[in-house]
Formats: C-alpha cells, structure tokens, sequence
C-alpha cells in the first residue's frame, strides 16, 4: 500500500527516466535520517484526519440517536442507546423517499452514460482526427470549460419551457410545461460536458498509439468501430473517470431539481432532503439518517473505483 | 480523409445540445437582458435600464463583495491546505490509503449533506463547534455562527474548506509523483536542505498543478449557491443579507422576485467578469503547460 500512485506512471502515459527505478534504497536512507520529523508528521496527519472526520462520525452516530439525545451535551459520539427508528421514520415521513432514491439513480445515471457516450465521442474526433473546423470546434470546447452553468439556469428555463411538442407544448412550443417538471428538463440539457471532452481527449492522445488506429483502418474499419473496439477499451481508466466525475457531480445537484421541477413526485435526494430543514423545525435525526443513506452509494463507488478516481484526478490536473 | 463527414456526424448529438442549452440560451438571456419580464405578463423593452441599474444596485456589488471574499476565503486556505497534506503524505507514509480517503471524503460528499452537517455543527446550543470551541476555551459563551453577520461567512468559508481540501490533496500527489526522483538526488549531493528543495525543486515544478487546482477551485468556488441555500439563505439577517454571493442573487431575483429580465442581465454581468477571471488564469495556465 506504500506508494499507491507511485505505480501508475507508466499508464499515465510518461516514460519512466532510466536511473528512477533503484530510488528506493535511498528513499530509506531519508527515512532513517529524518525520523523524529515523521514523528510529527503523523502527528499532523493524524489530527487533521480526525477534524475532517469528526462531522461524518458525528452524522452516522446521531443517525441511530433519537432527536432528544441529539439535544444533549456533551455529544454522544457512540449513541447510548442504539435504534433504527430515524432510518424507519425517514421512509414514513409522508414522503415518497423511495419514488426520489429512484429519481436520483434514475437522472444521475441517463445522464453519466449519455456523457461517457457523447464525450467520448466527440474527444476520439479531437484527439485522433483531422478535420477542416477541428481547432475552432475545440477552442469552442474550452470555451465553455469556463462558462459555469449557473449563468444559462434563466435562459434554459426558458427554453425547456418552450421545447415544441414536449409537456402539452404545440408545434410552437406554447401552451404547456414543455420539459419542465419532467426527468427531460433534468436530464437533457446536462448531457454537453466540456469537462469530460477535455479530459478524455489528453488521454486518448497519449494512451492510444496512431500505429493502432491506422492499423484497424487497413483492416477496413470505419471510424465507429474504431471507436468503440480499438479506443474505448484503451481508454478504460479515463472512461472510468468521467463516469464517477459526473456521476458524483449531478448526485448532489441542487439548482436544476430546485429550478426545474415542481411536483413532490420528481424531488430528487438532494432536493427531497431540504425538505427536512424547514425553519426552526428542522428535523435533524432524519436529516441525519437521510444524509447516511445519501452517502453511502458514492461512499461505496468512491472505494470500488478508487485508483480510477485517483488516476482521473491525476490525468485532469496534469497533461497526461 | 475520405470519410471525414464522419468526424462531423460524432460531434452531432454534442453541437446540438450546445446549439440549444448554450448558444441559444445565451442569445435568449440576451434578448431578455433588455426587457422586463415577470414570466407571466408582457415583455417590454426597457433598452439598456437593466444594466444601467446593476451598476447603480447596491446589492448586487455588495454581492460580489461576498462572492470575493468567498472565493478567496476558500480557495487560498484550501490550496495551501490540500499542497501541505500532500507534501506530508508524499514520503513513504504508512496507510497512505487510509489518510488519503479521510481527507477525500468531504469532497465527494454530497454538497446538500455537507451544508446541512455543518449547519448542525454551527448549531447555536447543540452544535459540535460551540461545544468544542468552549470546552477548549477558545470562546466564552456561544456563538450564533450562521445567524451573526460577521461569523456567518466565515463559518461557511471553512465549511468549504474542509469540502475542497481534498481535491487539491489528490491533483498535488500525483504532481509530486510526477517529480523526477534524480532533481532530489542531484540537490542531495548539492547539499541542499529540507527547505531549499521545497522551494527550488517541488513548488516551481508544482507550478502548472498550482494554477491548475486554482483554476478549479475557483470557478467552483464562484459557482457557490448550495451552501448559501441551505446554511444561511443569504443572511443574516435574510436574503440581501452577508452571504448572498452572485449566484445566490441571481437566483432570488429570477425565482423569487420573477424579475426575468434583470436577472438575465445580472448573470450576463457575472458571465463576463467569471470568463475575465478564468481567461487570465487559463492563459496563464497554458503559458506553462501545452495543452
């Protein structure tokens, strides 16, 4: 478990330098010469890690408390008296808890392999093709990197509002909701990721040799199956990546839900869970349960997929 | 070259959806920035009022006062926080795994969750914060940390710390593997210390991931609206109130005060600020990295 990313250069794409790989002995050499400041390393590390865990600790612990014990000091790090009844009564708050856990995986995932499919894409053409408006199509892409979503909220509104023949709409886009209040509105418009483009694309330029591509061409592959049976299983790590990306991304998505949708039916979690906080009566015991349940899919794909997180992060925050 | 239509048939489904949800939207919220329009009347063009108001609206600059002291609040404290815990982690740590998904789990916790969490932590009589804070001795009595204008900002700020940390944390340790092991070699036969190699070799090597984790962090940080939302609702001491950040003002005066018109043109108005910002630091960006 030593060096986790240390192995992963070679995927990433950069030639190891001769001379790296005997490192080791000297690296344990430091270790001995600096070893009362490892002492305080730990030390930093360890006490860090325990204010960045406190407040998970306190939210799985207050979830098996009753409301009154929450309201106790000091607070009860290990519930005195254990009980499932907040897990019970968040599923029978007269909220249909199980109709928004659907909505959520149910938006969540269209729009993860509707990204992972568009991107890829558009980052093969990119990264392995040329074509007259390439460079313009990507400068556009970067472009939009830096338009945050948030600044289109009005506008697609509108738009969804007036999407022809869609929610009781005419041919003019009038008369009904359009996409609004629907899975549409929440699902459609977040399917464009520059992000995921930008990221797949570095890989696949130093992941997949043109050797290979050419190749396949002689073979007599067009440029779909190319795709989809030469790049896509070279690019796993990337694809993986982008997937819990966006996954994680629009799992917690408040504004869209919050903006587009109306009836109690299509609440997603995240949207669904503010409904607890009301005022001064916020129902914090459910609240506590609610964000376990919450946490616990991207808890469980975080450790699942971790070395592809972690490859991900690394290939988005250097050029791959 | 011959089945170049090809290349252009895969950008189809992506240039439609930005046809429509950027390009067009962006040419609708255009239009409207002229107007005035509560969604349900008539819109009416007002020319150039809308804009000639952000400039006079009080609010709206105190808002992006919010929005900088947000951004820079959280974005310095969480780059310095998550380079540090990588330069410590980043030296044959046992249970590297452990650490690293300590300090990475607030990033992937949902936002709504980790707003709702701290507001419990921040609770005036039961929160953990309070408790701590007193039983350590560092405060005397409670505070109202989301209820105070001056403690309310703050308190998210290090809410969003603890969010982002850890996104730092991990691009900084894959820069630092990244690092040829001989420049430390050659710098030990140099003699060069602890000190010297930290700031000769790692940091200007760590430069293109530095800007880049800024980059990240502050669009992030600007785009701020669920915190906001779900802590203190833009108070105290209401909406208008000491944290109400771009976004967030967007936002009341479109869904709330139906003011479509307006909004648009205050978002047009943050567009161009937030695209001024990013455009420098990404040309800044790449004057370092080939991208």
């Amino acid at each position: 478990m030593g060096t986790v990313l240390g192995g992963e250069k070679h995927e990433l794409g950069q030639p190891v330098p001769a001379g790296l790989e005997p490192a080791r002995p000297r690296t344990q050499r430091r270790r001995r010469r600096f070893r009362p400041a490892r002492w305080m390393r730990y030390l930093i590390l360890i006490a860090i890690a325990i204010i960045f865990m406190a407040p998970f600790a306190y939210m799985v612990s207050a979830s098996f408390q009753p409301l009154e014990q929450m309201f106790r000091l000091p607070p009860s790090w290990i519930p005195p008296d254990p009980t499932l009844d907040n897990y019970v009564q968040f599923f029978t708050s007269g909220r249909n808890i199980g109709r928004w856990v659907f909505n959520s995986f149910y938006v969540t995932t269209t729009i993860t392999v509707a990204v992972v499919f568009t991107s890829s894409l558009i980052a093969y053409t990119f990264a392995k093709r040329t074509f007259p408006g390439r460079d313009f199509l990507f400068l556009l892409t970067l472009a939009t990197l830096m338009l945050p979503s948030e600044v289109l909220s009005i506008p697609n509104y509108l738009i969804l509002l007036h999407i022809p023949l869609m929610g009781g709409n005419d041919l003019y886009g009038q008369g009904g909701n359009g996409m609004l209040n629907s899975y549409w509105g929440l699902i459609v418009p977040n399917i464009g990721s520059a992000f995921s483009i930008f990221l797949l694309r570095q890989y696949m330029r130093s992941a997949v040799p043109d050797e290979l591509i050419d190749a396949a061409r002689i073979d007599g592959a067009g440029h779909f199956r190319i795709y989809w049976q030469v790049v896509m299983p070279l690019c796993r790590p990337a694809v993986a990546a982008v997937a819990i990306f966006t996954f994680q991304f629009w799992w917690q998505e408040l504004l869209g839900p919050l903006i587009i949708i109306d009836s109690a039916e299509l609440y997603t979690m995240p949207l669904g869970l503010t409904t607890f906080a009301l005022g001064n009566r916020t129902l914090w015991h459910l609240i506590m349960a609610g964000s376990v349940l919450m946490v616990i899919p991207i808890v469980i794909i975080f450790f699942v997929f971790q070395k592809q997180f972690v490859r991900g992060i690394s290939m988005s925050g250097l050029k791959g | 070259m011959r089945r170049e239509w090809t290349a252009y048939l895969f950008h189809a489904p992506g240039l439609i959806l930005f046809a429509i949800f950027v390009v067009y939207a962006l040419f609708t919220s255009f239009i409207l920035s002229f107007q005035d329009w509560d969604l349900i009347g008539e819109r009416t063009w007002v020319g150039l009022d809308n804009y000639r108001e952000i400039l006079q609206d009080g609010d709206f600059h105190e808002a992006i006062g919010h929005t900088a002291y947000f951004v820079i609040g959280t974005v310095v404290p969480s780059t310095i926080l998550g380079l540090g815990l990588a330069l410590l982690l980043n030296s044959q740590i046992r249970g590297l795994g452990l650490f690293r998904t300590a300090y990475y789990l607030p990033t992937i916790t949902p936002l709504v969750i980790a707003a709702l969490l701290w507001t419990w932590v921040y609770h005036a009589d039961y929160g953990l914060a309070n408790y701590y804070l007193q039983a350590l001795g560092v405060i005397d009595e409670p505070v109202f940390w989301l209820s105070n204008r001056s403690t309310a900002m703050p308190a998210v700020i290090v809410m969003s710390i603890w969010q982002t940390a850890g996104f730092g944390m991990l691009v900084y340790l894959a820069g630092l593997q990244a690092i040829p092991q001989e420049l430390y070699e050659a710098a030990d036969v140099d003699g060069a210390g602890g000190w010297t190699r930290l700031w000769r070799i790692t940091l200007p090597l760590l430069a293109p991931t530095t800007i880049f984790v800024l980059i990240i962090n502050t669009v992030g940080a600007a785009r701020n609206f669920t915190p906001i939302f779900v802590m203190t609702n833009g108070g105290p001491p209401g909406p208008g109130g000491a944290t109400t950040t771009v976004v967030f003002y967007i936002y009341q005066n479109a869904f709330r005060y139906l003011r479509f018109g307006y909004a648009s043109a205050l978002a047009y108005a943050m567009f161009i600020l937030l695209f001024g910002i990013s455009y420098l630091q990404f040309r800044w960006y790449r004057k370092r990295v080939e991208v």
